[in-house]
């Protein structure tokens, strides 16, 4: 085993070559302008970048405030474990937010201008600030990882001292721009379908976001504990796994109640097309999992919960790429298909935040695997273990 | 008082000189077809339908352009010219969205572009329900260009290029308030001539620009919408900002606080017992 992953693998290779390609094709819309690697047109003026980069990639970084919610606010230290790696990636898809909007703005270098220039009536002016202000409470809170790797005790008692108040900024902040990328759709009630098009959309944002939030942490932990060799508590992501019907239950009651209220049900029946990437998102995204994550056999199989999570994720992803692309009308005689070039500055960003975990999951105390024992379901939970974890989340608050 | 344009489709015979004096005075290059001779390959998204309607969109290089439709309605064979620009409107979505405050609807009229303001997010691209931001998609350093209602002309007290141009008026320059009267008088003096509508004095909060026509206007692809403000649902939601913002603070502090009593009171139930086994022992 060891032999093997000291060894330069494959799967190391092609993400390289991705995360290098990536580099290239920013660097040349740099210098020939957004016209030269994307299909965007004045038709479409918002394409993939948005839609998968900013849509989905704050969506699917919520599991950073979810599980910081759950463990320092709720007291469920059962998840201490992985809280660290939830930030870590929660930090990393803020910073590719940031990142791909500096590729998709038209004046990346006038990006500070939202600092001076204040529009307080706009959602994407709140989604900004709370973009910012958040990347820069989650890097605090992952700051104690390099910290105890350095060996720096001061500013390591500093940030614990301040940590309570940081997970409740990001939480707010959170709940702010999730729900906030909603609003900005508000925007749109001529072109966006009636189907998705609900003044309670910021709502539905959110709760979403906070649904996704722990199926992101298993599906990550998943493969990182598989990637790394860190072995975890099958309890834990199993618990996880609990949550889950819940949020997304009330997700659904909200969705569809809105529709019946607003006297639009018939929609989800109507011959368009956009009607089966309804019924695909809410089926596959929300019904299945819940019935699913329900079952306490599926929940306790780390295969079965895996696939849930990517349902989830999945049901996600598809909700905001139609929200803010596929049931939201262009212009009349515009067609848009993302330009390769396109799908290659996304991926090589994603590459590259891969990338960065790999490093992190070598070179950082991450994962405190040495405290996580694996354990039978079912098994009572070992207290003393537990006070131990406890005592070290309430260390200094 | 807002200024406004009062457009009548009757009057307007498709010269498209109003287009002409546009790019004049906006220093806007014409579209390129033939280059040293040879005739230019057409962009992949030209269409064009057919008559003397030309260019086929509005773009970074072309604020304004006269649409060009072969309607029947009421049995009568009609050939209606409409110039399309931005319609400044009352409650522009375009200003409601950009994050910098770029665009900005001054108490003129005009819908104006900051472009020292603008980091090109392209939202009011999107939020616009007419459709008209546009974007310089080849530039290298690239701004919104839109129809600026020739502010920087009626801050000097002249008119709009395109009216000032329009040999039929067609176009009316004026108070906006006077313009919907005007525009009232004339359905009334021909109502066999016109629709009676006034496309833009209710559209999405009512705009500057305003429009009569001999058919109906989705017959010549206006689109067609409420007379609510597009901006009515983002306000709304950016209202309950504040107050988010301190609820679910507070709820947090709240839930930490319980977490903390409850597991102090654990941990003090825990130690009287160790205490009683100790006093047993």
């Amino acid at each position: 085993m060891m032999q093997e992953r000291r060894s330069f693998p494959l799967g190391t290779l092609i993400l390289t070559a991705v995360a290098v390609l990536g580099l290239g094709v920013i660097m040349y819309r740099y210098l020939n302008g957004l016209g030269a690697i994307t299909d965007l047109s004045d038709g479409r003026a918002w394409g993939l970048w948005i839609s998968f980069d900013l849509y989905c990639g704050v969506a699917l970084a919520a599991g950073g405030f979810t599980l910081a919610g759950a463990v320092y606010i709720f007291g469920r230290r059962t998840y201490y474990p992985i809280v660290r790696s939830a930030i870590l990636t929660a930090f990393l898809g803020y910073t590719l937010v940031i990142l791909a909007l500096l590729v998709d703005l038209g004046q990346p270098w006038y990006i500070w201008h939202a600092l001076i220039y204040w529009n307080p009536h706009s959602p994407l002016f709140e989604v900004a600030m709370c973009v910012m202000t958040y990347t820069i409470v989650l890097a605090l809170e992952f700051s104690p990882a390099v910290f105890e790797r350095l060996n720096w005790r001061v500013p390591l008692a500093a940030i614990r001292a301040i940590q309570i108040p940081l997970v409740i900024a990001g939480i707010v902040l959170s709940t702010l721009h999730q729900s906030s990328l909603g609003s900005m759709l508000l925007m749109m009630p001529e072109t966006l379908d009636p189907l998705w098009y609900t003044p309670i959309l910021p709502l539905l944002f959110l709760f979403s976001a906070i649904a996704v939030g722990p199926a992101m942490v298993i599906f990550e932990s998943t493969l990182s504990s598989r990637a790394f060799g860190h072995r975890l508590g099958a309890d834990i992501l199993a618990g996880l796994g609990r949550a889950i019907p819940y949020i997304l239950g009330i997700y659904l009651v909200f969705k569809l109640g809105d529709l019946v209220v607003s006297k639009e049900l018939g929609l989800i029946v109507s011959d368009s097309p956009h009607t089966i990437l309804w019924w695909v998102e809410v089926l596959g995204g929300v019904v299945l999992p819940i019935i699913f994550l329900s079952r306490a056999s599926v929940r306790q199989s780390k295969t079965k919960l895996f696939w849930c999570a990517v349902l989830v994720a999945g049901g996600l992803v598809l909700n905001r790429f139609n929200v803010s692309w596929l049931a939201l009308g262009g212009r009349e005689g515009y067609f848009y298909f993302p330009h390769w070039m396109e799908f290659a500055a996304s991926a090589g960003l994603v590459a590259w935040a891969i990338i960065i975990v790999m490093l992190a999951n070598r070179l950082l105390p991450i994962i405190h695997h040495e405290e996580v024992a694996e354990k039978v379901p079912g098994e009572p939970i070992d207290t003393t273990q537990l006070a131990a974890r406890g005592g070290q989340v309430f260390e200094g608050s | 008082m807002a200024k406004g344009v009062l457009c009548d489709a009757n009057k307007c015979i498709g010269c498209r000189t109003c287009q002409v004096a546009c790019k004049q005075w906006n220093e806007l290059p014409t579209m390129e077809m033939v280059k040293d001779g040879v005739l230019q390959e057409r962009p992949k998204d030209w269409v064009n339908s057919g008559t003397l309607e030309n260019p086929p969109q509005l773009s970074a290089d072309t604020f304004t352009k006269v649409r060009f439709r072969e309607v029947e309605h009421d049995g009568k064979f009609h050939w209606v010219f409409a110039k399309i620009q931005c319609m400044h409107c009352e409650e522009p979505a375009c200003a409601e969205a950009c994050l910098v405050g770029a665009l900005e609807k001054t108490k003129d009229g005009p819908v104006t572009y900051d472009d020292r303001k603008c980091i090109g997010c392209r939202y009011c691209m999107m939020a616009c329900p007419f459709g008209v931001p546009t974007f310089e998609w080849e530039k290298r350093w690239p701004w919104i260009r839109k129809c600026t209602f020739c502010a920087d002309r009626q801050g000097g007290g002249l008119e709009p290029a395109c009216v000032t141009t329009c040999p039929t008026g067609a176009l009316k320059f004026g108070e906006r308030e006077d313009l919907i009267v005007e525009a009232r008088e004339r359905i009334a003096a021909r109502p066999d001539e016109y629709v009676d509508y006034i496309y833009g004095e209710r559209e999405v909060g009512g705009t500057s620009w305003l429009y009569l026509s001999p058919v109906p206007f989705e017959k010549l692809d206006f689109p067609t919408l409420g007379t609510e403000k597009v901006t009515i649902n983002p306000e709304r939601a950016m209202s309950a900002v504040p107050p988010a913002l301190v609820a679910v603070a507070a709820l947090m502090a709240g839930f930490y606080w319980l977490t903390k009593r409850r597991q102090k009171l654990s941990q003090a139930s825990a130690g009287d017992q160790e205490e009683k086994e100790e006093v047993t022992k």
